[in-house]
């Protein structure tokens, strides 16, 4: 809870309540969105900003709804688009607090696109990715992110194209924070929102999310209570990157590749593991990290990459004032008669 | 039309000089050979010392087709006179001709007895079959119905800079300007303006600048000396509404008109695009004026072009974004989506000829259709055209003012012929623009987000920074007044009135049609858009003649203006030209039932004078 100035210019103390709306909320009962609904309000207030110069941007899906739920400003889109409106917003206004909230088909499908360009783009905003691994909202179809095979209502025979890894997509495309959570771990899910939200520039947060409808226990096998610990990895910059209920798992570099190791067998020891870098410039680790699947693999959670990088919206200002410094502000009638001109009598 | 008026004084060498009104000259060579630029500065100089001017450039749509070929060529026609002129001219009186293929693609146009002056050097077996010429024309009678002049302006041109220090490469690139050069000695047109411009241009580089120079000296010099030319002629200055003038092509207008209309909003201007052609200069245009903030957004496609727009207008700029016909294809959903949330937005469609790619350098007003419908459900929005290149400047601030007014979005419908062509622009006087207001929702107490202005039905533009005004919105149907979402059946049928209901009452700030002609009576030539000037001078040419026709042209193209139906309801019979299969037509006649006749033509150019005037002929006699 924090105080923050309001434009009558009294303190008001905000709480996760100011961030409620009035609208009743309609996701299905048990689906993971509330989950990620609430960690989003209670996180709010910790902002230290004020409501109104928070806007929550969506595109089309379920997760989309989430604007009508935060009492903020908010504005649901057409399918795919949030992170152009957004880009918009941002860039023109750069003291807002821009957040996008998509989903797999949201952002992956139908506006694959703009997710790569606002990533290199390196635009200020928190780009929140609810990926269940189907379509909800049209009622169970295979989305870029379900599994090789996947059996759906449109896919009756298993699906025969190959999914998308979002966080790959995302360092890829050059991101420069990307990170992952789990709709059932509220620790988790603030720590990455938090984050994402101090990070300047495009931060990309994957949150595994249940769609109990339509893929109902997609995640559980490595995200259910009594498995998590030994089956996820928690990554923590400067840390090595062990995991296990027992604490007695690791992770190696082997050749090119990332394997598991228990620590104390044939001589390992902690100082053998790979110790987290999320500032490393060079993105390989990072990508590794990210195509790491259960059961070959712990899943990695957390923040996976933070790097540095001059953001969109504040070189574009920056050029801006540069040039007005440079060659004074513009004058409309100097336009207006820019090349030859002549007069009539 | 060349018409001659006056014979009167003897030049200082030793050739006559013939008055003309008016002369239409066309520059036409390999895309290299520098046409545009020859053009340009013709047209700069013609304006300078006082004709009207209006040009057209005709730009191959390959960048480098290869040299010498027929896809290669380009052209820029200027027409310039001592009268008020509307359009390029329908033909050149003069054709330049820098090789084979651009003889072979432009001679058509040239009327018999036109002056045709060919660059003799470039006639060689080579060019000649590029051109697909069997024999050269120079020598086997076929142009026996022009005035030819064989100019060996390669030659001439390489033997004036010999001494350049320059690569026979660069050497020829000057030819252009040795061409120029004649040209200004032909038309009795003053060296200073080019001189002075090939001074900035090459000032960094003084011999490639010495030989520009040069070169043009010597091609005006050889006019002046040789004995080739018997004549030479003079355009005297056009009567023109006195003030301050610039030459200024219609994607330069608009783009100022956007940035005036950020001024006089005392808003951010925000323009989100993916290059298109013919519509990219507007983006390169508005990127140089950093210096007035604006932000210019390249996006990685047409969609996110748009989306940003509507992102910054929701957060109180002046969202705006531009194309051409394929991309405005590609932003149907977004605009759908800007009606539904009722932000001011401006998309500007620098229309060419379609479908689908097209041709892209071509003209055409063929997205009419796609403009007024080219969306999901009844999706309804304000559309304008402006009639002239300098017209883009009034027509794209009028855009802004019936945007933020009405919150809604607003289609600029320019097409290539405005947006290449140029003409003089009377600089108009900021401080006589009247100021637009954005008036920003702020009262916590009485904001609903869909209530709406009495008058005008606009809804509150509530934005993100504004304390207890948090809203949401969105492309879902919004209950009326309050905005929330809403599927009731009686709360849809509603919202779609009031959404068509507010884009008819712009009608309220549109004026009446005025005609020029007679009020009643006869033939009305009726047109919207880049037509108006062809329309103008085929029904004065016709009035002249005694034919009772009267010409009307409209700008506002939804809502109509209000007085449009009456107005065609007074004559005997209308015509519409239109460069479609006529669109404009259908909708009049659906909307006033009145028999309007078409005159269309879909060839990737405008109409020309001769054939608008053939049309009233044909109907009126």
């Amino acid at each position: 809870m924090v105080t923050a100035e309001r434009g009558s210019g009294q303190i008001q103390v905000l709480t996760r309540k100011d961030f409620v709306t009035d609208q009743e909320v309609r996701w299905c009962p048990g689906c993971g969105d509330y989950a990620i609904l609430a960690q989003t309000q209670k996180m709010m207030p910790e902002l230290g900003i004020p409501r109104e110069n928070i806007v929550f941007i969506s595109g089309i899906g379920c997760s989309s709804r989430l604007p009508y739920y935060m009492n903020t400003y908010g504005f649901h889109s057409i399918h795919g688009r949030a992170p152009t409106i957004a880009s918009g917003l941002k860039a023109s206004r750069p003291e807002l607090s821009v957040w996008v909230v998509t989903g797999d088909g949201d952002a992956l499908s139908i506006g694959g696109n703009h997710i790569l360009h606002v990533l290199r783009r390196n635009v200020d905003l928190q780009i929140i990715l609810h990926n269940n691994e189907i379509y909800g909202l049209t009622k169970g179809q295979y989305s870029p992110t379900s599994e090789l095979g996947k059996r759906t209502k449109s896919s009756p025979y298993g699906t025969i194209d190959a999914p998308l890894h979002p966080l790959s997509v995302a360092i890829g495309a050059e991101a420069t924070f990307v990170a992952r959570a789990i709709d059932a771990d509220a620790q988790l899910m603030q720590h990455c929102l938090q984050r994402a939200y101090e990070h300047r520039g495009a931060a990309f947060v994957e949150v595994y999310q249940n769609c109990n409808i339509f893929n109902d226990g997609a995640f559980r096998d490595f995200t259910a209570k009594e498995v998590r610990a030994d089956r996820t990895i928690t990554l923590e910059h400067g840390k090595p990157m062990i995991f296990g209920k027992e604490k007695d798992k690791g992770l190696r570099f082997s050749g090119m590749h990332i394997e598991v190791v228990e620590i104390g067998k044939d001589g390992i020891t902690e100082g053998d593991l790979l110790v987290h870098d999320e500032a490393r410039p060079d993105p390989a680790i990072a990508f590794l990290l990210s195509r790491m699947e259960w059961p070959e693999y712990p899943v990695p959670m957390g923040v996976f990459r933070a790097v540095q990088r001059p953001t969109y919206d504040a070189l574009m200002t920056k050029q801006i004032e540069d040039v007005i410094k440079a060659e004074g502000e513009g004058e409309l009638r100097e336009i207006f008669l820019e090349g030859d001109t002549w007069t009539v009598e | 039309m060349a018409t001659v008026t006056t014979k009167d004084t003897v030049s200082p060498g030793h050739q006559e000089i013939l008055e003309l009104e008016r002369v239409t000259i066309r520059f036409a060579g390999d895309s290299g050979d520098g046409m545009q630029l020859a053009g340009t500065q013709f047209t700069k100089t013609s304006a300078v010392i006082g004709n009207d001017i209006s040009t057209f450039p005709d730009i191959p749509a390959e960048i480098r087709a290869p040299q010498g070929s027929l896809p290669g060529v380009s052209g820029f026609q200027v027409s310039f006179s001592s009268q008020d002129i509307f359009t390029p001219g329908d033909q050149p009186d003069v054709l330049v001709a820098m090789n084979p293929a651009a003889l072979k693609t432009n001679l058509g146009d040239l009327p018999r007895g036109g002056l045709l002056i060919v660059n003799e050097d470039e006639f060689n077996e080579t060019n000649l079959k590029k051109a697909a010429y069997a024999s050269n024309p120079l020598e086997d009678g076929s142009l026996q119905a022009y005035r030819v002049y064989r100019v060996p302006i390669s030659v001439l041109n390489s033997g004036a800079l010999k001494d350049s220090g320059l690569t026979p490469v660069q050497v020829d690139r000057c030819k252009n300007m040795f061409a120029l050069g004649l040209m200004f000695w032909m038309y009795s047109r003053p060296l200073e303006t080019t001189l002075h411009w090939i001074d900035e241009k090459f000032g960094k580089n003084p011999a490639v600048c010495e030989a520009n120079k040069a070169a043009l000296k010597s091609g005006y010099h050889f006019g002046e000396t040789t004995e080739m030319f018997a004549t030479h002629y003079h355009v005297p200055k056009a009567k023109l509404k006195p003030g301050l003038y610039r030459n200024i092509t219609g994607n330069e207008a608009t783009a100022l008109g956007f940035i005036t209309a950020s001024k006089l909003a005392g808003r951010q201007l925000f323009y989100g695009s993916y290059p298109i052609t013919p519509a990219s200069d507007v983006l390169h245009e508005l990127s140089r004026f950093k210096r007035f903030g604006v932000k210019t957004f390249q996006a990685e496609d047409e969609i996110a072009a748009i989306g940003a727009a509507i992102g910054a207008s929701f957060g109180g700029s002046l969202g705006l974004t531009g194309t051409s016909g394929p991309g405005l294809a590609l932003k149907s959903e977004a605009i759908g989506l800007a009606v539904m949330v009722e932000l001011p937005l401006v998309i500007m469609d620098v229309q060419r000829a379609g479908p689908s790619t097209g041709m892209p350098t071509k003209t055409e007003q063929a997205d009419l259709l796609q403009a007024m419908f080219g969306r999901n459900g009844e999706s309804p929005v304000a559309i304008v055209a402006p009639a002239t290149a300098s017209d883009c400047f009034s027509m794209a601030v009028e855009a802004w003012r019936i945007a933020i007014k009405y919150r809604t979005p607003v289609i600029f419908l320019s097409d290539a012929y405005l947006g290449m062509g140029s003409e003089p622009w009377l600089v108009p006087d900021i401080s006589s623009l009247p100021k637009i207001e954005p008036n920003f929702a702020s009262d916590p107490a009485t904001f609903k987000p869909y209530a709406r202005d009495p008058k005008t039905l606009a809804r509150p533009w509530a934005i993100p920074g504004t304390p207890d005004l948090e809203h949401r919105i969105g492309g879902l149907e919004k209950s009326d007044i309050t905005g929330n979402v809403s599927y009731d059946p009686a709360n849809h049928d509603k919202m779609v009135h009031l959404r068509a209901e507010k884009i008819e009452r712009i009608t309220q700030d549109i004026p009446d049609v005025v005609v020029d002609g007679d009020q009643s009576g006869g033939l009305l030539v009726l047109g919207w858009g880049s037509t108006y000037g062809v329309i103008t001078t085929a029904v004065q040419r016709a009035r002249a003649q005694g034919k009772k026709v009267s010409a009307a042209h409209f700008r506002h193209l939804n809502p109509l203006p209000p007085n449009l139906g009456e107005l065609m309801r007074r004559y005997d019979r209308v015509l519409m030209p239109e460069i479609n299969l006529g669109q404009m037509r259908m909708l009049l006649r659906a909307k006033f039932l009145v028999d309007i006749e078409g005159l269309n033509k879909v060839s990737g150019r405008p109409f020309t004078i001769a054939e608008v005037e053939r049309k009233i002929a044909e109907m009126i006699g």
